[in-house]
């Protein structure tokens, strides 16, 4: 990291950004250990310099499909705590109503298309939106976030050849954190990943996933060109999750050791290193950061004790939303 | 009334709706310069540009799920899907991304796009080019399916189907791309979910789908020379399906066919049977009979294809069975 204090208010946010992340996963986890939480969840933790690294590069118009590890992608995106937990927990006030659960959350009012629980699944769709804002001559940019296991669908082939013939403003961000699933990514891809783009003629850049500033200047430039129909782009952010494929994934030591999991939370920790730099740079005191923290933390706490005491959604809903002109579909 | 082919009658609708809806745009392989291999769509790129008639690489999936992210975010794509049969490679975009956006976004998000495509077996195209699949998509909550029987219907479900706010699936029947049939010149929709009764009759119903309807007319021709008054019904959209009209038919004249050229097992006869068992029980003088056509692949030899569908005999020898009582206690 080598910027200097030019952007105060920017640096802060990225960073509250990030805890507000790892906030909420925290508070996701315990919901589930302590079975407060219908079905499972995909933690983010560890990657949050991705996500805000990105969607601080991003206008609230620009557009995002996300993946099932999607809370990150979420917040970063503008969503707030209340909704999103209540979506967690099936509540009514949820962004989904309590239908799309945590794999399903969108938020399409600050341009979160959704979370998707196909790998892979949303490609199509973020090409799509970049397509949309080809033909309506719209200057919104879209980001397609994924993984490192999605590069082995052959949908991303598909549209990514489109979207190089057609000089379509999209992102494709594949967060690699080591693991498809249960399989280390070294197993299930070969050759490069970044040589997958390259291949159709698409600019691709490798950064640390880790380094939020690096993430978001990197991201600050391919927006821009995007959005003078330089792109498509593709970025591999080399990443790590902290917790297993889902919540209950949890001896997972036949995959991966303990120690390496030590060695990233402990010396490549995206919010302990940003910290340390706001620190140096002279951006925040510690006492700043300490009551940010503590302001975040509150919030998530209330968020979780609000959902928790929301009403689900009456049983006449059920066959609501099926389609958009009939109320009731089985009535 | 001036006569028009099906297939001219296609491209009116699609040419009236991109004329006066600048969101609509048509994508798909060779559909621009080439109008697709049955021409359907000749004429449309020279007037709408290849911005707006959009060939693609040979990529079903890819340009499924981009018209799912271009309809989420304002535009309204009718997709062009070369043959039915390709529909397996698109059911992860169709069925699981577009079929659910909007239910799973608790009725933010819609995809309103038209995928049409073809049905049709004695085209001599075997097994992977004479498929009727629209029961596939039937079974899937969420997705409107129209089954135009003339070219009237084809250019008025067109036009209700783009303007629809729900995912659409129009088969065609690639057999009837020729058949000329009266078309107003001045603008009509057709609503869906309205059947219509294309000949009324008193001793039994004929309820068919697509080409089946002529096969039905000409049936209840042959029946006429005998003395049996058929009725014949297009229920014209097979989801929603307009029970109503159906129902009533039964009631009326006590006996049912059901017709259809999907494969007759667990197809959309024994769901339309069904309905009517349920519903009109105490009014039938006869099991509702299901002709579908038969479970087995399409095959090439023109000896063993033509025997796989309904025909007018077929049909009129089931008809006279049902009317006999020879049915009852066929087991």
């Amino acid at each position: 990291m080598v910027k200097t204090k030019t952007n105060t208010e920017d640096y802060l946010r990225m960073y509250r950004q990030m805890v507000r992340i790892r906030t909420f996963e925290d508070n996701a986890n315990q919901l589930y250990l302590s079975a407060k939480m219908p079905g499972l969840t995909h933690m983010y933790s560890g990657e949050e310099a991705v996500a805000v690294g990105i969607c601080e590069a991003l206008k609230v118009t620009d557009k995002i499909t996300s993946t099932h590890r999607g809370h990150g992608h979420c917040v970063a995106k503008g969503a707030e705590f209340k909704e999103m937990f209540c979506e967690l927990l099936g509540k009514e006030e949820g962004y989904c109503r309590g239908k799309g659960g945590s794999m399903h959350i969108a938020d399409q009012s600050n341009g979160n298309l959704g979370a998707n629980a196909i790998v892979g699944g949303s490609m199509g769709i973020a090409t799509g939106s970049a397509f949309t804002a080809k033909l309506l001559g719209k200057d919104d940019v879209t980001v397609c976030f994924f993984g490192d296991g999605a590069t082995a669908q052959g949908l991303m082939y598909e549209v990514m050849n489109m979207a190089a013939l057609w000089k379509l403003p999209v992102i494709y961000a594949c967060e690699n954190n080591g693991y498809s699933e249960y399989t280390k990514t070294e197993e299930i891809a070969a050759g490069s990943i970044t040589a997958r783009a390259e291949a159709f003629g698409i600019e691709a850049h490798q950064v640390d996933g880790q380094d939020v500033l690096a993430v978001n200047e990197l991201t600050q430039d391919l927006v821009a060109r995007a959005r003078k129909g330089e792109g498509p782009f593709f970025m591999e952010l080399m990443t790590y999750r902290y917790h297993g494929h889902h919540v209950g994934d949890i001896n997972r030591e036949y995959y991966r050791s303990k120690e390496e999991e030590q060695d990233w939370k402990e010396n490549r920790d995206p919010i302990i290193k940003f910290r340390s730099w706001l620190v140096e740079q002279g951006i925040a005191t510690e006492d700043d950061i300490e009551a940010m923290n503590a302001e975040v933390k509150k919030d998530a706490e209330e968020a979780v004790a609000y959902a928790e005491a929301a009403p689900y959604p009456d049983e006449t809903e059920v066959d609501m939303h099926v389609f958009t002109d009939i109320k009731h579909a089985l009535a | 009334m001036r006569e028009i082919t099906l297939s001219q009658a296609v491209n009116e609708a699609l040419a009236e709706e991109m004329r006066r809806d600048e969101t609509v745009f048509i994508i798909g392989e060779d559909v621009a310069e080439a109008g697709t291999p049955f021409k359907v769509l000749s004429g449309l790129v020279e007037e709408f540009g290849t911005e707006r008639v959009v060939d693609t690489p040979i990529a079903e999936p890819g340009f499924m799920g981009l018209a799912v992210g271009a309809a989420m975010t304002g535009t309204r794509p009718v997709v062009d899907l070369m043959f039915g049969d390709f529909i397996y490679l698109i059911m992860d975009q169709l069925c699981n991304q577009a079929a659910k956006t909007h239910y799973m976004s608790g009725g933010k998000m819609s995809a309103p796009l038209v995928l049409r495509t073809n049905m049709g077996a004695t085209r001599r195209s075997a097994a992977q080019h004479s498929q009727s699949l629209h029961a596939l998509v039937a079974h899937i909550p969420g997705l409107k399916v129209a089954m135009p029987s003339s070219a009237y219907e084809a250019k008025g479900l067109m036009k209700t189907a783009i303007r629809d706010n729900n995912p659409v699936v129009i088969f065609e029947d690639k057999l009837m791309y020729n058949d000329k049939a009266p078309v107003p010149e001045e603008e009509f929709l057709i609503p869906f979910g309205e059947a219509n009764v294309k000949r009324e009759g008193r001793d039994i119903t004929l309820i068919a789908t697509s080409s089946m309807v002529q096969v039905c007319e000409a049936a209840a021709e042959i029946l006429a020379k005998e003395g049996i008054d058929a009725e014949v019904i297009d229920p014209r959209t097979i989801v929603p399906l307009d029970e109503e009209t159906l129902i009533a038919s039964a009631k009326k004249t006590s006996r049912v066919i059901v017709v259809d050229e999907g494969h007759q097992s667990y197809g959309i006869t024994g769901e339309i049977a069904g309905r009517i068992n349920e519903k009109a029980f105490y009014h039938l003088d006869a099991p509702v009979l299901r002709m579908g056509a038969m479970d087995v692949p399409v095959p090439f030899s023109p000896a063993l294809e033509d025997i796989t569908v309904p025909t007018p005999e077929t049909v009129a020898e089931n008809a006279r069975k049902l009317m006999s009582g020879e049915m009852i206690h066929a087991a």
